[in-house]
């Protein structure tokens, strides 16, 4: 394979799209499947080949559409239409009236000017919608693949990584570290052998980006990671993907065998010297091998604990060699960069955190789905003109951002722009993407509660804070729904989250009591009116034995 | 070898390159509480006991893992240190099922040493009572879960240093229980080769000689340090016990 050859392949499938008037896409990821895009699909096959359209017409699955929430959705290309709650019989529909007919299905039509999607900037999800998941020739069409083309043949590796750096991408996984950075520190280890590890196990509650661009453009990571092997001297890539993911792991596998057979993964990539493999590895549902350190134990096959930095991985990672490890959206983010060059992206977002974000919104909220955003947008936008609000008759309380390490960001503080810096400085932080809109109706106790139990259940137990910690904070948050704590147990609760903030080993545990630190800073109210008065009827208050006169000491 | 020059509590310590914050502390007499450290075993970095501060850091950083840099200031002593410790120690001990005045080791355990270190006087988180099994299935020692803390000093010196590798770590967060082989009975186990040095590193009575009566299981921590000196430096040299 050399450029031309991508080229003219790229050609041969424009041409191919070109000779049908029209196509329909209908979303084909994880969200639609579960509500019902497989009958859909059926009903369009069906109605195409009984009508005789299927020389006019394509029928294609591709990535999530974004409003996860009002699937199964269908998208007709040629006559940008979209169409939202399609069942069998609006799929029958569609084909007949639509592509038929040219009359649209007024009754299924969602707005396009929505602020849903006139609000969003599309980087990492600009195939959804528009290419064949399962294609890579689709992928190709669409510009795939020409970045890592460039790389090889026009870079050295120094200059793909001063591409990466100045374009000022950070890591999407949460913590947001210059991805460029670390990618020097790989590059210039010395070694026999480097790896490159993207991050796929996405295990926050209510989150789904890295899913969807995993089901919906698996090429797109794994050129990313191409890149990323090539910049860095690496032979070897990783997946590490949850098995939970059973669709994306169908797609990524389809994905590594179209890129192999085009000799876009292999020996002698775009016949430089360059060869590069990518495999994959499935989590066994441990949230904390999302920890980078206790995955990469995961990856060679070892118990999935994290382990006390430094080193870092980028010097000493698997099988203690100097690697790469990302998340899927930071290398999705990668072949767009060198594509349209680190001035392009840097100019999107803001100064300190360029380029966009993708985030899965969820929770209490009218549209929830999946969306991504220029980062700086202010949160307030993402809540109301994308989300479009909360629930008729409720209002809005509060956003959830970081998954289980996150904080709450309570009303007062909705003109936050949402970047890493300015999310920390309200406690909660960028996360891998997981938004949860809480309104009125819900409890912010229960909603501690929730994440607390959640942290408890995925601790390794390795690090003693967190392994009896979390446990003792969830159950001192049961202690406070009940109406059984007192003050001194509040104070405690609180003395026992910052021990467990500041001591814990690994960035989980570390995060841990965030949503209850949270919670007690924006709504402290919620916990103060469960609290019984110290030395109120009924409450037992811990005194020191020594404390107790020997008369005391009798009785008791 | 270079020497690096940094403060430890006011005071000034010349370490060499490559020692960690707990080697320069231990090398000058100066106290920091530990309970998974072991010398002569890798670190492990989990009890956070060995917590320090330093300088123009908000985060705590474990001596046991930290290694001291050219002016580093070094805090081992602070109130918040001192307050997270006694905590740290307070949930170990509603963790478990911890009955000093019937234990083995009553008077030579690690976690009594530490409460009175920390000055724990009374618990203020409801003790979990869990159920841990015990196993005494093995021909000379016992395994009594209820006991252990997890410090994993059993697993660490038979795969480091006896090189049997009988433990492992079973279960997840506040359910991890040390286990034989493939979870099963100690007895049982063909890996074990009965050499004992599982029984004398741990740190409480978790694990100890069958016929020991209360307060009789005297433990030898130090001769790990010996051994793996011994192997790897060819010094037949006691330098042990200076932390017991």
């Amino acid at each position: 394979m050399t450029l031309e050859d991508l080229r003219e392949l790229a050609e041969k499938e424009q041409t191919r799209q070109a000779q049908f008037e029209h196509r329909i896409l209908y979303c084909s990821s994880a969200g639609c499947v579960s509500s019902g895009c497989d009958a859909v699909k059926t009903e369009m096959k069906k109605a195409l080949e009984e009508l005789g359209l299927t020389k006019k017409c394509e029928l294609v699955g591709t990535g999530c559409l974004g409003l996860c929430g009002e699937g199964p959705l269908v998208f007709v290309h040629s006559d940008p239409t979209l169409y939202q709650h399609v069942d069998a019989a609006a799929a029958r529909r569609i084909v007949e009236e639509h592509i038929g007919q040219g009359k649209k299905v007024q009754e299924n039509i969602l707005d396009m000017n929505d602020p849903f999607f006139s609000s969003q900037k599309k980087i990492v999800l600009e195939n959804m919608g528009n290419i064949n998941a399962e294609s890579i020739e689709e992928y190709i069409a669409a510009g795939g693949y020409e970045a890592l083309a460039k790389a090889l043949t026009e870079m050295v590796p120094e200059e793909v990584v001063g591409e990466i750096r100045k374009a000022g991408l950070r890591g999407r996984g949460g913590a947001g570290y210059p991805t460029g950075l670390k990618w020097d520190i790989v590059r210039k280890g010395v070694a026999d052998q480097k790896y490159v590890v993207c991050n796929a196990d996405e295990g926050d509650p209510g989150a789904f980006m890295d899913r969807s661009v995993l089901e919906g453009d698996p090429h797109r990571v794994l050129e990313g990671m191409a890149i990323a092997g090539y910049a860095v001297g690496a032979s070897q890539g990783f997946v590490y993907a949850r098995a939970e993911y059973p669709l994306a792991i169908d797609r990524l596998k389809t994905a590594i065998k179209q890129a192999e057979r085009l000799g876009l993964l292999g020996n002698r990539i775009f016949e430089s010297q360059f060869n590069f493999r990518i495999d994959i590895r499935i989590g066994a549902g441990a949230f904390v091998c999302g920890e980078e350190t206790a995955l990469l134990r995961s990856v060679m096959g070892r118990r999935g604990r994290p382990k006390v930095r430094p080193p870092y991985p980028s010097e000493k990672g698997l099988w203690g060699k100097p690697t790469v490890i990302n998340n899927v959206e930071t290398y999705a983010n990668v072949a767009p960069i060198l594509r349209n060059g680190s001035a392009w992206f840097s100019a999107i977002g803001t100064q300190k955190s360029p380029g966009t974000k993708v985030f899965a919104i969820a929770g209490n909220v009218k549209r929830p789905g999946l969306i991504e955003v220029p980062m700086g947008i202010a949160l307030r936008k993402i809540v109301f003109d994308i989300g479009g609000g909360t629930p008729e008759g409720t209002q809005f309380k509060a956003a959830q951002a970081g998954g289980p390490s996150g904080g709450c960001i309570p009303t007062e503080h909705l003109d936050i722009p949402v970047d890493y810096e300015s999310l920390q400085t309200v406690g909660a932080m960028m996360g891998s993407g997981g938004m949860i809109i809480i309104d009125n109706t819900s409890n912010m106790v229960e909603v501690a509660k929730y994440f607390s139990e959640f942290c408890m259940d995925e601790s390794c137990g390795k690090c003693i804070p967190c392994r009896v910690g979390t446990k003792h904070i969830y159950m001192m948050l049961e202690k406070i729904i009940k109406g059984d704590a007192t003050e001194e147990d509040f104070e405690l609760l609180k003395e026992l989250c910052m021990m467990v903030k500041e001591t814990s080993l690994c960035g989980l545990g570390q995060s841990a009591p965030n949503g209850v630190l949270s919670t007690v800073r924006f709504f402290k109210d919620e916990y103060l009116v469960k609290l019984k008065k110290s030395g109120a009827p009924g409450t037992i208050v811990n005194q020191p034995a020594a404390e107790l006169s020997p008369a005391a000491a009798k009785e008791a | 070898m270079s020497v690096i020059t940094f403060i430890i509590d006011d005071e000034h310590y010349s370490a060499k390159e490559g020692d960690t914050i707990l080697q320069v502390t231990r090398d000058n007499k100066i106290h920091i509480p530990t309970l998974c450290y072991l010398d002569g075993l890798s670190t492990f970095g989990a009890c956070r006991l060995c917590v320090v501060e330093i300088e123009g850091s908000p985060k705590l950083f474990p001596a046991c893992t930290t290694k001291p840099t050219e002016g580093m200031i070094v805090r081992t002593k602070t109130d918040r240190l001192k307050r997270y410790r006694r905590m740290i120690v307070e949930l170990l001990a509603s963790e478990g099922n911890h009955q000093c005045a019937v234990c083995v080791v009553n008077g030579h355990c690690e976690l009594q040493n530490l409460a009175y270190e920390v000055g724990l006087d009374h618990v203020r988180f409801p003790y979990l009572f869990p159920h841990k099994s015990l196993d005494a299935t093995h021909k000379e020692f016992v395994m009594d879960r209820n006991r252990c803390v997890l410090c994993t000093r059993c697993v660490r010196v038979c795969h480091e240093v006896e090189g049997a590798h009988v433990w492992d770590i079973a279960g997840r967060g506040i359910n991890c229980e040390i286990i034989a082989d493939l979870n099963q009975p100690w007895g049982t186990s063909e890996s074990c080769t009965s050499c004992g040095k599982c029984v004398r590193v741990c740190p409480t009575g978790a694990l100890f000689e069958k016929g020991a009566s209360i307060g009789e299981m005297q433990k030898e921590r130090g001769f790990i340090k010996f051994i793996v000196n011994a192997r790897n430096k060819s010094e037949w040299v006691h330098t042990a016990h200076e932390e017991e």
